[in-house]
């Protein structure tokens, strides 16, 4: 329903798809200057670090196109109070939050970012071995569902602080640091991005597993620490709704 | 008298009042102010990874030390100088309430302009940190703190400060003004932020910039926006380029202010007619 919604508007549909494509090649410029300078970077070349930026083009369409829309959407019904109308129907709350509003034309950014990785492995020379390719799927679905319960605690913090919506910003631009392999950062910077926000399950990970190179012992921590912390998430979802006052009462 | 010196004699008295009621304003809203400093991240993670580049010796004209100064530096110009007044804008303009703005006797821009400025003091104070860190880790490596002080550098900087703030407050008029006329203004304002971030030398000096964008980079409004006033404070660019520049720099601000204006005149114009 809501993804019909938005496929009306089909001038809008290729002008937003265009957009997300000149997004994921501007994306690019700061990642090209840098290997222009150095051939290596703590590790990682210029191809193994294009398989990051494939990665992080299809978590940015996933977050902007299924997971954003919506949620940004709930503040808006926890400010006003009409959350009640949704809260009243017979089924879970927390599923008719999530599936409001899709955009479809973020769909472009998958296809930017399968560009990005046949880019990447056409220079590295051979294709990504067939269980790093189940292994990296498995990781993204992880890393969708820990992007979403981190928005789910968002939106759940609009019950206490009324106006976050500039907090999606923020999300946004902290978001947008996960086009980097996670070992540039070092310090403070590497701990908030592994265990606080995970960028590196979201990218980094998957893009080690497609390359061959994702120990068993992290992607099973990672994969299992992404389910814990989607439970988690629930948990805080459930107890913030008691704190819903709702518009009548 | 004529009527436009009152006019503007009128508008000048009320200023003070305007950064007053704006100040509060701010301070109102000092929460979500926060937030909105928290999003300008992108320079310290630029930061971070140019730190990672250069642990194996300097990058072309840049060590460590540079990066360091380039970035927070260029992070303070920002926040002095950008402005919110795109959203601002086109929001007033498309849910109405630009025309209750129009009916007060000041020009509604004159207006915005005063709403900005009020919110350096608090901007200052955010920044003042890093500005201390900033001179404590590379003071020396500031063009106006060099051993054989050159004034005019100091006196070229604040006007291009000040030229950088004119030409960006115009720019967002004028992509403002587009919602009198587009749907999609603030799509056009996102092609501007992501040429922006590229060509200003926001995310990465120009000079790392492929040889063809660096270039562009340096000859288009973008550089007189932040990476002229950054580069003359870190004594990148000497006195005779950084006056050229500064010449430049003031002729997008003419045409900027024209440009923007005229946009603006037109627009209201038009949404008059529409809105009886």
């Amino acid at each position: 329903m809501a993804s019909v919604g938005a496929m009306q508007y089909r001038a809008d549909f290729w002008l937003k798809g265009l957009m997300s494509l000149v997004w994921t090649g501007v994306a690019l410029v700061p990642l090209v200057s840098v290997f222009h300078q150095r051939a290596t970077v703590r590790g990682w070349t210029f191809p193994e670090a294009l398989v990051v930026v494939g990665c992080f083009s299809f978590m940015k369409g996933v977050l902007e196109g299924a997971i954003s829309p919506s949620l940004t959407s709930v503040v808006e019904h926890v400010r006003k109070g009409t959350l009640d109308f949704l809260l009243l129907k017979p089924v879970d709350a927390q599923f008719l939050v999530s599936t409001a509003k899709f955009e479809p034309w973020r769909v472009m950014d998958l296809v930017g970012a399968l560009g990005v990785f046949g880019i990447a492995f056409t220079r590295l020379g051979h294709p990504p071995p067939w269980r790093g390719v189940l292994l990296a799927a498995a990781l993204l679905l992880v890393a969708t569902l820990v992007l979403y319960s981190l928005w789910i605690l968002v939106v759940s913090a609009s019950f206490w602080v009324v106006k976050v919506d500039n907090l999606s910003y923020l999300f946004g631009s902290l978001f947008d640091a996960g086009r980097w392999p996670i070992s540039v950062f070092r310090g403070a910077l590497w701990f908030a991005f592994t265990f606080v926000f995970p960028l590196a399950l979201m990218t980094t990970y998957p893009a080690m597993a497609l390359l061959g190179r994702l120990g068993p012992a992290v992607a099973l921590g990672a994969l299992g620490g992404g389910v814990v912390f989607a439970a988690l998430s629930r948990a805080v979802w459930r107890r913030a709704l008691g704190y819903y006052t709702s518009a009548s009462s | 008298m004529k009527p436009g010196r009152t006019q503007l004699a009128r508008a000048l008295g009320a200023y003070p009042t305007l950064l007053r009621v704006g100040l509060s304003e701010v301070v109102a809203y000092r929460a979500e102010f926060v937030v909105w400093i928290l999003t300008t991240n992108m320079p310290f993670v630029m930061l971070a990874i140019w730190h990672a580049v250069a642990s194996d010796g300097p990058v072309g004209r840049f060590g460590r030390g540079d990066f360091v100064a380039y970035y927070l530096g260029g992070w303070i110009i920002r926040l002095l100088t950008s402005t919110w007044m795109v959203w601002e804008l086109s929001t007033a303009i498309r849910d109405g309430s630009l025309s209750s703005r129009l009916l007060r006797p000041i020009h509604p821009l004159f207006a915005f302009s005063a709403e900005h400025l009020a919110a350096l003091p608090m901007r200052l104070l955010v920044v003042s940190p890093v500005m201390v860190v900033l001179l404590a880790s590379a003071g020396r490596r500031l063009a106006i703190f060099d051993p054989i002080f050159d004034p005019r550098v100091a006196a070229i900087f604040l006007a291009s400060l000040v030229g950088a703030w004119l030409l960006i407050f115009f720019t967002m008029v004028l992509l403002g003004s587009l919602a009198f006329f587009l749907e999609s203004a603030l799509g056009v304002f996102e092609l501007w932020l992501a040429l922006h971030s590229i060509l200003s030398g926001y995310l990465i000096p120009q000079e790392f910039l492929p040889g063809w964008l660096a270039a562009v980079a340096r000859r288009s409004p973008f550089d007189s926006m932040l990476a002229f006033p950054l580069e003359t404070l870190l004594g990148l660019r000497d006195v005779h380029v950084a006056l050229g520049d500064l010449a430049v720099q003031w002729t997008w601000v003419g045409a900027m202010v024209a440009a923007g204006l005229a946009v603006f005149e037109r627009g209201v114009r038009r949404y008059m007619a529409f809105g009886g």
